[in-house]
């Protein structure tokens, strides 16, 4: 239809001068070709017919694209046109390059072909978590702690960074590292070892502002990287999913997952469709049926109570705890069970609360679906409270050390008084020689308490998953493939057999271990390096264990809705960790002697010292007008409310193009039929 | 190209290597089934049928591609609905019927369940789904029940290649 139109203007490009009509109409042209090829992906059409159509399209898109600009704008045009045209393939190219780079994509195949994808759904959850924590560990380590080793003071020159004299002969002991005390305490792993100087250096690197806004930007970076991750899903997923109008079609026609390619794996789903249709129909039949009410609900408050005096007897078990550990900590000689009994008792809490959870449950007689939720609101409240419960108690502790610092001052005052005396009686110089960094009586130093406690707490976390999964998944899988063979009952069938993929527990741990990581790395800087370290070999470690101790669910595990669940998770986890990081730095003054910030009232003074030494008169002027509380808590409202408007915005754009779709398709049978 | 070497192995004295002359070769259905993708998928011989040229089964290679990227990621929900209707359609009418029904579920249970349940199923899927009343799904009815489906993007008519 358009041969005619194309023989004219290719007449017409001859001559030298286009009218403007017939240029617009070439425009016009190119356009629509242009818009051709950028749907051609949409159309239902044979590949052969959509190559043809394409070939054709940018055949004259090519060769009248240059001809559109007029005299001397011709050739700015159809540079113009070039460069963007290269700039497209550079892109796709770039992307193409950057989907290879992808790390682990081979391995994470292999476990969606043999695992189907919810189990896959973890580990691709556990690489983001890795992607974010790199970048962080990145901020952390070239803009805090790299300035601090290569241009600060070295080890040994100050207090702060020498190990006290009377700790020095068991400063190098293994059991004294592995508490991280010694010299782990005293290097740039934590908060006390970093000077307050304000400029370090030829660079003039101001070390302590530069550690105020890497904290901060921590968290600024975590929350948009969620909230990014967070949009990005709810584009995908479309309605609630909670829509119970559907579920016999969606499970005729969205149950099979077609990213399985293990014979085994395929059995187990074909079972599980089978099993899922046979209760959707039970389900169906006895829908009418006449249930005790009083009863059901009579059970569920028992439930509910019952598992409310579980968290609050695991919240008291754990403040009585940390309370011990601080009169242990005053004691000689204790043993190791009395130094690690705070990690011990919680992580045996995180262990064996969640099943009692369950078997409680099984009273509520709820549908697994929701009785799933309640489960993972219970351990997400047991969890909370026993971090919370940990930093209460770790506040008293914190509030000890401050009132011992003025104890420490004086005592530091009439030693170097004693000092002074002494030297000056052996040589008559005016100066007296400074006293060895070793011998000089230390303030308690609770920031640096504070991220021994977090950096132990993270460490014995790790320890207990990974031997968890070596005893509960490998140990279990070798006893029971290879005691089978002599064992009364089939092991393989009935009890123990092998482990199923624990994905909720699973990620519920890396969503917590994230959260105190969050907590932690502003007092001890090194943590996040930890943290990277071991994401990576979580991931090494628990894709072998999963291949080769774990069999696939029987039951379904839907994996598409539960990704904004973890999400929304993490971030709540993110503003409950920011709280107690905010809440030191603006109301705890800082340590005397140790860290960035000491000898300041508090912690956020150093943004305006740095306002008023380092920038002109007028934006310290700015800052106090914008400080103003007048001017901060309406721009807090517009933030919250432009963000609320973020998830109504997101559905308004998924529905309007299929409600169109619908009506037209409607308008049309009913027509025919009409006809 | 990845996909042409794919192509290529599975039927390597057929395929040529040199592919811009536009040879007229087209691989049989029972090779393309057993491709490691499809080989467990209970609808494998539907899909090949849907893709290809000639309603037989049989693929040329612009067939094999078009079928590979429908089921990509990167297709868009409307197309994958458009094929995931054909495929569905045993009897290639543009209409599911509760025969179509009957078909998908046996393939989806290995016929493990029984006369009653089936019709009960079908019965119901056709309840839910059919709003112009005319006793099957027309592809309005399918898309619209689909695309409010949760997983039908992530892993319910996808492949990894």
């Amino acid at each position: 239809e358009n041969c005619p139109r194309q023989n004219r203007s290719s007449n017409s490009f001859d001559e030298e001068s286009l009218s403007e009509e017939e240029l617009a109409m070439l425009m016009e042209q190119v356009e629509q070709r242009k818009k051709l090829i950028s749907t051609m992906r949409n159309k239902p059409w044979r590949m052969v017919k959509k190559l043809s159509v394409l070939r054709e399209a940018q055949a004259f898109v090519e060769k009248f694209e240059g001809a559109l600009g007029k005299g001397k704008g011709k050739k700015l045009y159809a540079y113009k046109m070039m460069m963007a045209k290269k700039w497209v393939k550079f892109k796709r190219d770039f992307d193409n390059f950057k989907t290879q780079c992808i790390p682990w994509e081979m391995k994470i195949k292999e476990v969606e072909s043999h695992f189907g994808s919810s189990v896959a759904s973890y580990f691709i959850f556990l690489r983001w978590m890795y992607g974010v924590n790199l970048v962080l560990f990145g901020l952390i380590f070239g803009l805090v702690i790299i300035p601090e080793i290569l241009m600060g003071m070295p080890y040994g020159s100050m207090p702060r960074k020498t190990v006290p004299r009377a700790e020095q002969a068991t400063a190098m002991d293994f059991s004294v590292l592995w508490d991280f005390e010694g010299y782990i305490k005293y290097s740039a792993l934590f908060y006390g070892y970093y000077n307050n100087q304000r400029t370090i250096g030829w660079l003039k690197y101001r070390l302590p502002m530069a550690y105020f806004m890497v904290g901060i930007s921590v968290f600024g970076y975590s929350l948009m990287v969620v909230i990014r991750s967070m949009a990005r899903n709810a584009n995908q997923s479309t309605a609630d999913g909670d829509d119970d109008n559907f579920i016999f079609s969606w499970k005729m026609f969205t149950s099979w997952d077609y990213l399985i390619g293990n014979p085994e794996t395929a059995d187990n789903k074909f079972a599980s469709i089978t099993t899922g249709f046979k209760e959707s129909i039970v389900d169906e039949q006895e829908s009418n049926k006449d249930e005790n009410i009083h009863l059901r609900r009579f059970l569920r408050v028992l439930a509910n109570v019952l598992i409310i005096c579980c968290l609050c007897g695991s919240g008291y078990l754990i403040y009585f705890v940390v309370k011990r550990s601080q009169t242990f900590s005053k004691m000689q000689n204790v043993g190791w069970y009395e130094r690690n009994e705070v990690e011990i008792v919680m992580s045996l809490l995180g262990m064996f609360c969640p099943p009692l959870f369950e078997t409680i449950a099984a009273l509520e007689n709820y549908h697994p679906r929701i009785g799933l939720k309640w489960q993972l609101g219970r351990i997400f409240a047991l969890f909370l409270g026993n971090l919370y419960t940990f930093l209460l108690a770790l506040m008293d502790d914190v509030n000890e050390k401050l009132a011992e610092e003025d104890v420490v001052k004086n005592i530091t005052r009439w030693m170097l008084l004693g000092h002074h005396n002494s030297s000056m009686g052996n040589s008559s110089a005016d100066t007296p020689p400074p006293l060895d960094p070793a011998d000089v009586p230390r303030g308690p130093c609770w920031e640096t308490t504070v991220g021994i406690e977090f950096v132990r707490l993270t460490v014995s976390d790790i320890l207990v998953t990974y031997v968890t999964i070596l005893v509960g998944d490998f140990i279990r899988a070798c006893f029971v493939r290879f005691v089978n063979y002599c064992w009364c009952w089939d092991l393989e069938a009935g009890f123990p057999s092998y482990a199923e993929f624990d994905i909720s527990g699973n990620v519920l741990g890396l969503v917590f271990n994230q959260g105190m990581i969050w907590m932690g790395s502003f007092y001890a800087p090194g943590l996040v390096g930890i943290n990277v370290l071991r994401l990576l070999t979580s991931m090494y470690f628990q894709c072998w264990a999963v291949m080769s101790s774990n069999v696939p669910h029987e039951r379904v595990f839907k994996a598409s809705k539960s990704n904004n669940f973890y999400m929304g998770l993490l971030l709540l986890i993110l503003f409950l960790s920011l709280l107690p990081v905010a809440y030191t730095i603006m109301s705890l003054p800082p340590s005397f002697d140790c860290g960035p910030f000491s000898g300041k009232k508090r912690m956020y003074e150093v943004i305006q010292e740095t306002i008023e030494l380092d920038f002109p008169l007028f934006i310290a002027k700015i800052f106090s007008y914008m400080a103003n509380p007048g001017l901060i808590i309406p721009a807090i409202l517009l933030m919250v409310n432009s963000l609320r408007k973020i998830p109504i915005k997101l559905k308004i754009n998924q529905h309007p193009s299929t409600c169109l779709k619908l009506l037209t398709h409607v308008n049309l049978n009913k027509n025919d039929q009409l006809l | 190209m990845e996909l042409h070497g794919r192509y290529h192995e599975m039927a390597p004295n057929v395929v040529p290597m040199d592919y811009t002359k536009d040879p007229d070769v087209k691989l049989p259905m029972q090779l393309i089934i057993n491709m490691p993708e499809l080989k467990e998928n209970p609808f494998k011989e539907r899909i090949v049928e849907s893709f290809s040229e000639d309603g037989e089964g049989s693929l040329s290679f612009n067939d094999f591609v078009d079928m590979f990227s429908v089921l990509s990621e990167m297709a868009p929900r409307e197309l994958k609905a458009i094929y995931a209707f054909k495929i569905y359609d045993f009897n290639t009418d543009n209409f599911i019927c509760k025969a179509d029904l009957e078909k998908t579920l046996n393939k989806l249970t290995r016929e493990e369940l029984t006369a009653e349940e089936i019709t009960l199923v079908c019965e119901k899927v056709i309840e839910e789904a059919d709003m112009d009343g005319d006793g099957k799904l027309g592809f309005a009815d399918f898309e619209n029940m689909i695309s409010k489906a949760p997983d039908f993007l992530s892993f319910s008519f996808m492949f990894h290649i």
